[in-house]
This record gives structure tokens, sequence and C-alpha cells, in this order.
């Protein structure tokens, strides 16, 4: 017990002393003075008390009030993750679509390759077969001419889209370098977080929030409820019937 | 054969597309969530919905139930194509009358294999 609680109770004490002793001489005018003491002495005491407590709190906010550096976390690091973040969708969305644009246009080029080809192979075995006039295997002659021209440049556009297609990768490079980036924020915030819930809470395990929709499975931190393939998606539909 | 594609990712709707394409099916829209593809589904005689299950607005699952619950379209096949996983909502997809279910990543030859299954079915059922 401090100075002034024990300080508190001895003028206390004193009061009430002087308060029997009143009462006992029949003195009423001593006796509602000494209640009237008694009655300021409670109320300085309650005043004194809540001082401490503002005090108390006073302190304990500014142990809470957050360092510098949860400051910048909340401030400029969360708001610079959420930066860096759409920016890898971005670059993510642009080289697939980029990608996709050179498959798509990819493809009309093999289909005419393949046509012309095919085209050629017909005229070639009606050729070994004997089937062909000499008029036919001129006009076989310049198809065949025309191709080797036209499926070189056709080859060089394939090997162009090919090129682009793996330049395009390059995100997986950036965005690498971005989300370690990110990763090394929120490791910062979990050491803040874990060292304000200590300061608050003490040691007390803290309860894992489960979204509605688990979304892509994280390698090693796969839910338990998870298939982990089609296989076994098929199987267990399987299992239900279908 | 007329199929809507939704998902909320429009580069996953073009791998979709390009590879229906690779199997022959050329008549091919989009919708980006449940919200725009149930009125192009309400209105276009479409013979296929593939459809994602996380997207905003109108979720794949509440998609499928809505087309479920709708006359004209109950009996359309659907197949999802969707990176959930868990055990407790591929059944709740198969209870709710989904006709294929397919985890991200896949590859062509599953997305053949399931279409191909469907119409068989399908087909038997008349």
């Amino acid at each position: 017990m401090d100075a002034a609680r024990t300080q508190f109770h001895e003028d206390l004490l004193g009061e009430a002393r002087a308060l029997v002793s009143a009462l006992e001489n029949g003195d009423g005018e001593a006796a509602e003075a000494a209640l009237a003491r008694i009655g300021a002495l409670r109320e300085s005491d309650l005043f004194q008390e809540l001082g401490r407590m503002t005090r108390e709190l006073h302190d304990a906010l500014k142990e809470v009030e957050l360092d510098d550096s949860v400051q910048g976390l909340a401030q400029v690091d969360i708001p610079d993750a959420r930066a860096r973040l759409n920016h890898v969708i971005e670059m993510t969305d642009e080289a697939a679509n980029k990608t996709l644009s050179l498959i798509e246009s990819a493809v009309p080029i093999c289909e005419g390759l393949e046509d012309a080809l095919r085209h050629i192979g017909d005229g070639w075995r009606r050729f070994r077969n004997r089937e062909m006039s000499v008029e036919e295997f001129r006009e076989l002659s310049r198809e065949v001419e025309s191709f080797i021209e036209r499926g070189n440049e056709e080859l060089a556009r394939l090997k162009g889209h090919l090129n682009e297609i793996l330049m395009a990768q390059g995100f997986q490079d950036l965005t690498g370098q971005i989300i370690r980036k990110v990763i090394g924020i929120v490791d910062d915030l979990e050491d803040n977080l874990v060292g304000l819930i200590r300061k608050i809470h003490g040691d007390r395990p803290v309860a894992r929030r489960e979204d509605d929709l688990a979304g892509p499975q994280i390698p090693g931190r796969e839910s338990d409820t998870a298939v982990s393939g089609q296989d076994e998606v098929d199987e267990l539909l399987s299992s239900l019937g279908f | 054969m007329k199929i809507l594609i939704v998902d909320d990712f429009s580069t996953m709707r073009r791998i979709i597309k390009n590879l229906l394409r690779d199997l022959g099916y050329n008549n091919v829209q989009e919708a980006d969530d449940g919200n725009t593809a149930l009125p192009m589904l309400k209105s276009g005689k479409f013979d296929f919905l593939i459809t994602d299950w996380n997207m905003p607005g109108m979720t794949g699952i509440e998609l499928l139930k809505a087309v479920r619950a709708d006359e004209q379209l109950a009996k359309l096949p659907v197949l999802m194509v969707t990176a959930e996983q868990k055990r407790e909502q591929i059944i709740e997809a198969a209870q709710a009358g989904v006709n294929g279910y397919i985890v991200k990543p896949f590859t062509a030859a599953t997305l053949k294999e399931k279409i191909e299954k469907i119409f068989e079915r399908v087909k038997a059922e008349g």
C-alpha cells in the first residue's frame, strides 16, 4: 500500500474517533463537523484515485501508441504494397494477353502452311502414281516454288512470334522481385502486430479467420479438406454417383 | 453449339475460348460474372455454360443455382472450371446440379474429356 493510502486511512481513523467521541459526549455540532470532514476526505480520495487511473491510462496509451515503424507501415508501406501488388496484376495480365494474342495470330499461319502442304502433297502423290499431265506438273512446280518462298516467310513470322512469346515471360522475374518486396512488408507488419497483441493481450492464441472461398491452394498450406488434383475431383464426383 | 464462358479474368476466358476453338466450337460468348451472364443465358439460347466459381458480383455457384431454378434454363449443361478445390465445395456444386467440375490449372485434354462426357450423357438422356 502506498504512503498516500496509509495517510488517508490514518486521517479517516482520526476523524472516525472524533465522530465516536463527539457522539458519546452528545456533542451534535462536533459530530456533524467530523462527518463533514470524513465526507471531504472521501471525496479527495476519489479524486486522487481518478487521477491515478487517468495517469495509468495515459501511460498505457502512450505505450500502445505505436512507435514510428508501425505508423510508417500503416501510412506508407501498406499503400505501397497495395500499389505493388496491383502492378503485379497489371504485368501478369499484360504478359498473358500478349502471349495469347501472339498464339492466336500464329494459329492461322500454321493452318495456311498445313493447307498448302496438303495441296502440294496431293499433287506429288498423283505425280508419283503417274496420274498427272505435263500441264498439271508445270502448275505443281510453280506451286512448289511459291510455297518454298512463302513457307520461308511464314516460318520467319512464326519464329518472330515465338521469340516475342519468349520475351513476354520476362514478367516472372519482375513480378517475383515485386512480390518478394511485399513479403518483406508483410513480415514487418507481422512482427509489429505480434508485438502489439502481446502488449495488449499477452500470449493468447489467436483464432484464424476462415474465408468463405479458399481459392487456389498454396503449396505447404493446403486446406485439410482440399482435393489435390483433377483425379481426386473425379473420384469424389463418381463416389457421388456422377 | 452455342457456348457461354463466365470468368472474371479475361485471360482465362481467352484460354478457354482458344481451347474450345481447337475442339471445333466456334460460337462462343463471354461474360465476366453471374450478373452479366444470367440475362445473356435467358435471352441467348445457349447450349452450354462454362463458369468460374469465385467472381465479384454473382458467383458461379449462385449462377448455377439460378440456372437450375429457372424453368427454361434448368436443363442447361453446366461445367464449372475453378480454383476452388475443397471437398465441401465440390459436393455443394454437385448437389446444386453441376454437370462437370474441373480444377485450375487444367489441361486441354481434361477440358475435352469433360465436355465430351457431358454431351454423351445429355444425348443419352435425350
